[in-house]
């Protein structure tokens, strides 16, 4: 049985790649993102920290593909060092308030009354922030730490997931099915967690999916200002604003390369929502 | 014989769909006379709808008149221009709806809404709008029509808003309306008002109308000829009498049989259904003397939180395999008994006993821990909200020997589904498919097996065939019968269908407004009903063979 499901399941991702292009160059891209994080820090040409000054602000050439940067580190491999943290910072902290929040939103949405009216206004607080001024003052009190960025950018997506998950519990929660899986000898929390939320699940794809591309872009927000990773690590938003200082004096390859790399990031996970949502739901299958 | 109004001439309509062209329409040809009322009867897939949105313009995109011409007063309006039909739309044709809120924009003054149809139409002042509106609303018979002008569809019943709908059908005078399912959703008493209504308008104003219904006792009641379909084909048309007392087509001759009447019979619906007439069931046993009934519910009440009460006062007994009805329209409170016999609601006052044991002690928040959890179960009304989609029908079965019986995973659970799924007539290739992939007929079934898994004693079935074709419900019924006499199940029995609580119960108990009205043995209490409300809701059901006397000439 489970075998077959499994096979099923390629065929039907399959399918709804080959109808939807975008879907499928997005999701090579999020896949070549997650290769380059998992294996490129071994295959770079150069150490991402190791400065070799005599080589400071090289334009791009055949030797150093996205050039030097001031201290002479090749930006390239700097570029796909920086893939694993920003990712993986964003992957934990979408991972986190995910989970967190959909499983306290979905019991809102099934249980209503004075729970689902506390969490709501306190989601109605934490949504009356400047989203990103909140996640800078967490970091700030909290250290200038990479756990830190994570807890602030979990916090802050937190409240979307409760919305959600609280609204898609909702509407579903008199339907026949549920009632059925009570008469079935379920108990409420176990109609939550193994009932609704799966069913919960492929609209909330979507969600995390968008929130991928605005953690990354967050994450590298932070940094960009000082908060969170410090130099000499590698990662695009520090990359960002140390090759802003030098992009008056024409060093355009200091601030593009990074900068594009966080564009194609989040497009990649932007464009992917709605395609993860059709493979996910089986309804979508025939 | 006059000009026909409307004819249709060798009608095509096809879909395209993902899976290529479908065929929704096949070569049909009808026509309308002026002032006549046509029945277009059908189940689901038949292509009823389709044809009426054809002829109105309102297929959907997918959808194109592939051949065939549509004839109004003998000028082909198969291809008129966007233009021209827009000025047929009201003085010449409307359409009304199966769910008239939902065909209200929610919005808007229901009055402004009526104004809106007139004034797209005719060229006259808002405050002249307004007046015919009031005089609509009037004219549909609507209580305090000034007051109503203002009101918004969520303030009106369903039977009201269908009202509605129908003012601003006939405000612009059309000489033939297409109703569709009018009466679908609503109570057999409001049926029969909206529908009374609806010939009396179109009698009084000569209009023509095609009363689209899957239901043949109502198209009986109020057409003068009767057309039925079956997957877009024209089968038989006839008057209503005829057409039911000696139908050719053998689908006609089916449709006829499965279609529940004052006197048939279970095993009648399907003549070479699963249940010979000439094999004799046995019954269930009467039990022993001084034993407890098998359920024994004294005087439950449930009020909400905000005050109000969904039943008042309810008291029953059953004995083990007896089938109990219980009926009344929507607001009795029969879904609310049911979900508190079936512990997934609590009382606010009363006991229910199970075999002697109070069972209304265990608050429904722990009750599927209760050893009597598994002895009661329920079937759900619409099959297709009752099926988790994420789960194949095997795991929907599966699901409740997995919870209240501790079954393993494994060939033991396998076989006990599979011989679930036999019982209820369901091909055991069709247990690795998500509910979607499942006809409505099939989903019933999976939700019936899974209802049965566990070997209940009391089966509480909430209008488990509102949803569903005539001949689908037949056989279902038929199924629900065998079943309940195998096991000696108890039926309570819920549904707005007397013709079905009739055929399926022992007894019966009308409710309404949370309280019982009357009760006692089925066939006495629908042939002599001792209160004025039961024999309210007799009457309004509408027979085939009990042709109206209505539609004057």
């Amino acid at each position: 049985m489970s075998s077959m499901d499994a096979s099923s399941t390629l065929r039907h991702t399959i399918w709804v790649l080959r109808g939807n292009l975008v879907t499928a160059v997005a999701a090579a891209g999020a896949l070549f993102l997650l290769l380059v994080a998992i294996f490129g820090p071994a295959l770079v040409p150069y150490d991402p920290v190791a400065s070799d000054v005599p080589q400071a602000l090289q334009p791009p050439s055949a030797l150093h593909w996205a050039g030097t940067d001031q201290l002479g580190r090749d930006v390239f491999s700097r570029l796909i060092v920086a893939a694993r943290l920003d990712l993986a910072i964003a992957i934990t902290a979408v991972g986190i308030s995910f989970a967190i929040g959909a499983v306290i939103g979905s019991l809102c949405g099934y249980v209503g009354g004075r729970l689902d009216r506390a969490v709501g206004r306190f989601v109605d607080v934490v949504m009356a922030f400047p989203l990103f001024v909140l996640a800078m003052a967490m970091v700030a009190a909290l250290g200038n730490r990479v756990e830190n960025i994570v807890i602030a950018t979990a916090i802050i997506n937190l409240p979307f997931y409760i919305r959600f998950s609280r609204a898609e519990v909702n509407i579903r929660r008199n339907l026949g099915w549920v009632e059925a899986a009570r008469a079935c000898g379920d108990s409420h929390v176990s109609v939550v967690l193994r009932f609704l939320l799966p069913n919960v699940l492929p609209a909330m794809a979507v969600q995390i999916s968008l929130n991928l591309g605005w953690a990354i872009l967050n994450a590298a927000g932070l940094s960009f200002i000082g908060l969170g990773v410090k130099p000499p690590t590698p990662e695009w938003g520090i990359m960002v604003a140390e090759g802003a200082r030098f992009i008056s004096t024409g060093r355009w390859w200091l601030v593009a390369f990074p900068g594009l790399a966080l564009m194609f990031a989040v497009l990649c996970f932007n464009l992917l929502g709605d395609g993860l949502r059709d493979i996910l739901d089986p309804r979508m299958r025939t | 014989m006059s000009a026909p109004l409307l004819s249709i001439e060798d009608l095509n309509v096809t879909f395209s769909t993902r899976r290529g062209l479908v065929q929704a329409v096949r070569g049909v040809s009808l026509s309308l006379q002026p002032g006549e009322m046509l029945g277009l009867v059908g189940e689901s897939g038949s292509g009823k709808s389709v044809t009426g949105f054809a002829v109105t313009r309102l297929l959907d995109k997918a959808g194109r008149i592939a051949n065939g011409r549509i004839l109004y007063k003998g000028q082909d309006i198969t291809r008129a221009s966007a233009a021209d039909f827009r000025n047929l739309h009201g003085a010449a044709m409307a359409m009304i709806f199966q769910n008239p809120r939902a065909a209200l924009n929610p919005i808007r003054a229901v009055g402004q809404q009526i104004a809106d149809a007139i004034l797209a139409h005719k060229r006259i002042s808002s405050q002249e709008a307004r007046e015919a509106a009031l005089n609509l609303l009037r004219a549909v018979q609507i209580r305090d029509p000034e007051r109503r002008m203002n009101a918004y569809p969520h303030e009106l019943s369903g039977g009201m808003c269908q009202r509605v709908m129908i003012a601003i059908a006939i405000s612009c005078n059309p000489q033939f309306l297409i109703a569709d399912e009018p009466t679908t959703g609503l109570d057999v008493t409001t049926q029969k008002v909206v529908m009374d209504l609806l010939a009396s308008i179109a009698a009084e104003r000569g209009m023509a109308t095609i009363l689209i219904t899957h239901d043949l006792g109502l198209a009986a009641r109020y057409c003068s000829r009767v057309v039925v379909m079956e997957q877009g084909r024209l089968v038989e048309e006839a008057a209503p009498l005829t057409l039911f007392h000696a139908p050719q087509h053998p689908y006609t001759r089916r449709l006829v049989a499965a279609s529940p009447t004052a006197t048939s019979r279970v095993t009648d619906l399907v003549p070479d259904g699963e249940l010979k007439p000439s094999i004799e069931v046995k019954d269930g046993s009467p039990p022993a003397h001084g034993t407890p009934p098998l359920l024994d519910v004294q005087r439950i009440v449930k009020r909400f939180d905000d005050g109000t009460a969904a039943v008042t006062d309810f008291s029953m007994t059953m004995t083990a395999g007896e089938s109990v009805g219980l009926v009344g329209e929507s607001g009795s409170g029969k879904s609310t008994t049911s979900r508190m016999i079936c512990r997934l609601i609590d009382p606010s006052e009363g006991e229910i006993l199970f075999d002697g044991y109070s069972i209304s002690k265990i608050p429904a928040r722990d009750f599927h821990r209760s050893p009597s959890r598994k002895d009661i179960q329920i079937v759900f009304q619409d099959p297709n909200d009752s099926l988790n989609p994420r789960f194949t029908a095997f795991d929907c079965i599966a699901h409740p020997l997995l919870r209240l019986l501790r079954m393993r995973s494994g060939d033991a659970l396998r076989q006990r589904v599979e011989e679930c799924a036999h019982r209820v007539g369901l091909p055991k290739e069709l247990l690795s498919r998500f509910p979607h992939q499942l006809s409505g007929g099939q989903k019933a079934r999976v939700g019936i097996a899974r209802a049965i898994a566990c070997s209940p004693r009391l089966l509480v079935l909430d209008e488990p065939t509102a949803a569903l074709d005539v001949s689908v419900q037949a056989v279902v019924l038929q199924l629900l019968d065998r079943l309940r006499r195998e096991d000696n199940l108890a039926f309570l029995f819920v549904s707005h269908d007397l013709n079905v609580v009739r055929m399926m119960c022992d007894r019966t108990i009308v409710l309404r407004a949370g309280g019982i009205v009357e009760q006692g043995e089925s066939r006495a209490l629908f042939a002599n009903p001792r209160t004025d409300y039961t024999r309210e809701l007799v009457d309004a059901v509408p027979h085939i063979g009990a042709p109206a006397a209505l539609v004057p000439a």
